[in-house]
């Protein structure tokens, strides 16, 4: 291990540069678009999680001290069921599409073929640094591109044993895995990819769109937002208390890009939902939530420092209405209410991602819902409610990457469903297929024949062809007869 | 010509419109879309004098490529928009009944369309079509370069549609870096590829999606065909292709052609024929063919043909006319690849024919240069097909015929690679404007309360069950006749 730090190079503008050149070249080969090396990548990817569940679930702890059934469910698991649904679909997924044509173009036929976009980089985040890594890269392998891969450094345990793993078990001739920060990131970034996919801020977002720009890259951007949950009074409290704190506190104590940011409930009912949360809260973490072993660690010191600048903003003092606890030494934070605070308060004009949850009263639930959009798209909004007037309103003027009424964040395990922000909460989706259409081209291709041509269609122009052509455009089949008939 | 200090309060008008919510209703799309429709009818004669005076082009070539598709396209948005605006429902596996899952499209909210001059009504109109379609709030900006038909679109856009969530705003470099440096929702942008940079650099600074239609040096591969029939016909759609479509001034005009050396005489054989034929001796005159757009292209293309490297290579045409910025058809064989007519995209009425060895050969030509945006084949050879379909990469691929594919709305129509990113017609015109939101609706009568803390073995080893959809061995687990999983 020693020597291996020793000599390790650093990543620079020139080592990005041949490791671009070399994938060019393996992708140029032609290795990744058959059906059986894609099979095999997925196939070992499997293995990856199978065989060395211990390992990773240790890694994650080491770098996040999350609860192991937190890791298993919200990682591991993901990663195997994503793997299997490729591979079940993936002879599906690769078909042509077959389209209808019209008179328009007769005689004709079409279909939209897909095909890799080529060499593809995807950079992981640091909050669920397995899943955000590998979950794309089933997508970009599933759908023939060569991969690399840059996950967190903040997860430095994780990042070095996804790279050990993948170098193990996968091809490494057309995927590879770039450890590193700021600097190695840069580097990548000055490549030309032919896709990029980012989960992260929307800060760090803008920086990789705009180095894309150069190159003409597109890109998927993952990125968050303050996603809110409107609690409407008639419900089955004890069932929507467990779902929003389980969406908050059980997905890495607040720190997910889908955590419900905050909550906003009538004056009338607040007092019985924050009595049912701080039951719920004793009940999974104790009388004392900092000697748990189920609530994940905050990161790191930064993101430590940030929160509890947001908790001793003067703007909130007196509004802490449940826990506070902290224990900076050993990055523990306890799950924290707070009650009412200024919309101009630090805790409102940022994403938390952490475990704090500030509690909005209203008179009325639909007042909120222009609040909300009023702050940026976020990434997910929840409403419990069984009112369903007030669910169709909610579905139709609150815009964010996704809704969940009733429940929090299990949107995410649905692969049915496209995965992916709007406005500030980013752009491009994945998950299930659209993983796989993520890193393809989805190239038209139009057969023609040659039974017959409109020579209305070329030069000498008259004012006859003008007729036909009017007739051909419209798709009308009468048209077309009678402007021919008409032509003798 | 706007001001750019005006701007805002038109934006502030465009964003007041959208957040009233009346573009998201079906009412308001159709009636634009309509207005659309009369636009295209009652001023059909001023659009046709509009393009004939910014680019010498025959009526009938402007209904074909511009007021014809449009017209098709209008039809098509206003016979789907309810299907269209329905939200698609998504299956979900029955381990998490009774839940329901759908995708429901809503608008972007503001969106911006910058246009290019050579189909200045299609390449504004055909997105602004799906703009509208989707509910959206739009700007659109037409190219400076083709200054009747910007100003036709100033003038009309607001009498036939709704003036307070449509605007056309006119101008050049200057008030498009003005609206660039705006928060948009979306901009799509058809153009160069110099231009589609600042743009998604600028899009970059609000984390605004872009689509980009660029565009590509589009090579024709032509085989040999034995039948006459057969050369008739593709003969006059490569023509059609390239010189037909204003004057090769197209994202998806031909560029160049790849033939194999023992065909090529014959084949420039019947391309002086059939140009003959097509566009006349006269082709200025007659209008069978457009101008140039400007100045500025008509010295960049004189220049191209001016290089005596390229100029001995001229087999047909090569006339040019400075005062009336016009150049005739055509065609040169084999010049230098290194000359900027091999290394640019040519945008005018030059064709290069390129001879090499066997047809296949063209597979790497073509693979060793930046992505088009349309590739065309014209054979009958089905390997070849299948070859150029799995081994090149393009925005599309269209066999025995060119350009036609535009008209095509049930095949996207978009680039990969240099030549862009993102796609439009048909309904995906609708797509590339709306963002799909997920929504899951969950019922609050049953629960899986082993997701929840506090954690122990059996709520993992349920869960890793029910992960794997595994029925059975959930109830083994969850009746303790099964321990781990």
């Amino acid at each position: 291990m020693a020597e291996d730090s020793e000599t390790k190079k650093v990543f620079d503008a020139e080592a990005a540069a041949s490791l671009m050149k070399e994938l060019r070249g393996t992708y140029a080969s032609g290795k990744t678009r058959s059906y059986e090396w894609r099979v095999a990548q997925l196939k070992n990817l499997m293995k990856i999680v199978d065989d060395h569940e211990k390992d990773i679930l240790d890694a994650i702890r080491a770098d996040l001290s999350k609860p192991e059934q937190e890791s298993y469910i919200a990682e591991i698991s993901i990663i195997k069921s994503s793997c299997t649904r490729a591979l079940g679909e993936l002879n599906r997924w690769m078909k042509p599409e077959k389209v209808k044509t019209s008179i328009t173009t007769f005689p004709s036929s079409a279909e939209i073929v897909s095909e890799p976009l080529g060499v593809v980089l995807i950079i992981g985040a640091w909050n669920f640094p397995l899943l955000l890594a590998l979950d794309p890269a089933i997508g970009a392998i599933a759908a023939g591109n060569a991969v690399v891969l840059k996950p967190s450094e903040l997860c430095p345990a994780t990042s070095s044993l996804i790279a050990k793993l993948v170098g193990k078990y996968l091809d490494s001739s057309c995927i590879k895995v770039v450890e590193g920060a700021v600097a190695e990131t840069s580097a990548l970034l000055e490549q030309k990819w032919d896709k990029i996919f980012f989960t992260g801020s929307g800060r760090v977002g803008r920086i990789v769109m705009a180095a894309a720009a150069k190159h003409l890259t597109p890109v998927a951007l993952e990125l968050g937002g303050k996603c809110p949950v409107v609690v409407d009074s008639d419900i089955n409290l004890p069932v929507a208390i467990r779902r929003i704190a389980g969406g908050k506190w059980a997905s890495n104590n607040g720190q997910a890009c889908i955590a419900p940011d905050y909550i906003v409930t009538t004056k009338d009912f607040a007092p019985k939902l924050i009595d049912a949360l701080k039951h719920e809260l004793e009940a999974w973490y104790g009388k004392d939530p900092l000697e748990s072993k189920d609530l994940a660690h905050i990161v790191n010191s930064n993101h430590f420092a940030r929160l509890a600048k947001l908790l001793d903003d003067d703007k909130v003092s007196g509004k802490i209405i449940h826990g506070g606890q902290r224990d900076k030494a050993n990055l523990k934070f306890a799950p924290t209410i707070l009650l009412d605070v200024p919309e101009d308060s630090l805790v409102m004009n940022e994403e938390i991602f952490g475990p704090l949850l500030p509690i909005l009263t209203v008179d009325k639930l639909e007042d909120s819902f222009d609040m909300i959009t009023s702050r940026g798209k976020p990434l997910a909004a929840y409403l419990f409610t069984n009112n369903k007037k007030l669910k169709e309103k909610f579905v139709k003027t609150v815009s964010a990457g996704g809704l969940v009424i009733n429940d929090t964040v299990l949107h995410f395990a649905e692969k049915t469903l496209p995965f992916g922000g709007v406005g500030e909460s980013g752009m491009g989706s994945y998950h299930g297929k659209f993983s796989y259409e993520a890193f393809s081209h989805r190239k038209s291709v139009l057969y023609r024949g040659f039974a017959g041509d409109a020579s209305a269609r070329y030069p000498p122009y008259s004012d006859r062809k003008l007729k036909l052509l009017k007739a051909l455009l419209s798709g009308s089949v009468v048209g077309v007869i009678l402007a021919l008939i008409g032509w003798s | 010509m706007a001001e750019i200090e005006n701007l805002e309060p038109d934006l502030e008008e465009l964003r007041e419109s959208y957040r009233s919510g009346k573009t998201k209703e079906a009412s308001w799309r159709k009636s634009q879309l309509k207005g659309l429709l009369t636009l295209l009818k009652e001023q059909e004669k001023d659009i046709f004098k509009a393009l004939e005076q910014d680019l010498g082009k025959h009526y009938a070539e402007s209904y074909r490529d511009e007021v014809g598709t449009l017209t098709k396209s209008v039809n098509l948005a206003l016979s789907s928009l309810k299907d269209w605006m329905s939200s698609r429902k998504a299956k979900l596996p029955i381990a998490t009944f009774p839940s329901t899952a759908e995708v429901f499209p809503e608008p972007l909210g503001l969106v911006l369309i910058i246009s290019s001059w050579n189909f200045p009504f299609g390449l504004s109109l055909e997105p602004v079509i799906g703009a509208i379609a989707a509910g959206n709030s739009v700007v659109l900006k037409p190219s400076e370069l083709a200054p009747a038909s910007s100003s036709l679109l100033a003038k009309t856009i607001p009498t036939y549609l709704d003036k307070k969530a449509v605007k056309v705003i006119e101008g050049g470099a200057a008030v498009g870096e003005h609206l660039l440096r705006c928060k948009w929702d979306k901009i799509f942008f058809t153009g160069n590829p110099r231009v589609g940079r600042v743009v998604m650099t600028a899009a970059a600074n609000h984390l605004t999606p872009v689509t980009l239609e660029l565009g590509g040096k589009c090579p024709a591969i032509f085989d040999s065909f034995s039948s006459s029939w057969d050369k008739e016909m593709v003969i006059k759609r490569v023509l059609g292709g390239k010189f037909g479509a204003c004057a090769g001034q197209a994202c998806i005009a031909i560029d160049y052609i790849l033939v194999q050396e023992g065909f090529a005489p014959t084949l420039l054989e019947l391309l002086r024929n059939m140009t003959k034929k097509m566009f006349g001796e006269n082709p200025r005159e007659t209008k069978s063919m457009a101008r140039i757009i400007n100045k500025k292209h008509f010295l960049r293309l004189k220049n191209i043909l001016d290089d005596p490297s390229v100029q001995s290579c001229i087999v047909h045409g090569g006339g040019v006319d400075e005062d009336n910025l016009f150049i005739e058809p055509t065609i040169l064989m084999n010049p230098p690849l290194k000359a900027s007519i091999m290394t640019d995209e040519i945008f005018g009425p030059l064709l290069p024919i390129i001879t090499l060895k066997k047809i296949e050969d063209s597979i790497e030509f073509i693979n060793s240069r930046p992505k088009a945006l349309a590739i065309y084949v014209f054979t009958k050879n089905e390997t070849l097909k299948r070859r150029i379909i799995s081994e090149t990469s393009s925005g599309s691929v269209t066999f025995n015929d060119a350009i036609i594919q535009y008209a095509a709305d049930t095949i996207p129509f978009g680039g990969v690679g240099e030549s862009g990113f993102g796609r439009y017609h048909g309904k995906f015109s609708f797509d590339t404007f709306t963002h799909e939101k997920a929504i899951l609706r969950r019922s609050l009568l049953t629960e899986f309360w082993f997701r929840f803390p506090p954690w122990n073995d059996f709520k993992l080893a349920l869960t890793k069950s029910a992960y794997r959809f595994d029925y059975f061995e959930f109830l083994l687990v969850l009746l303790g006749l099964k321990k781990n999983s």
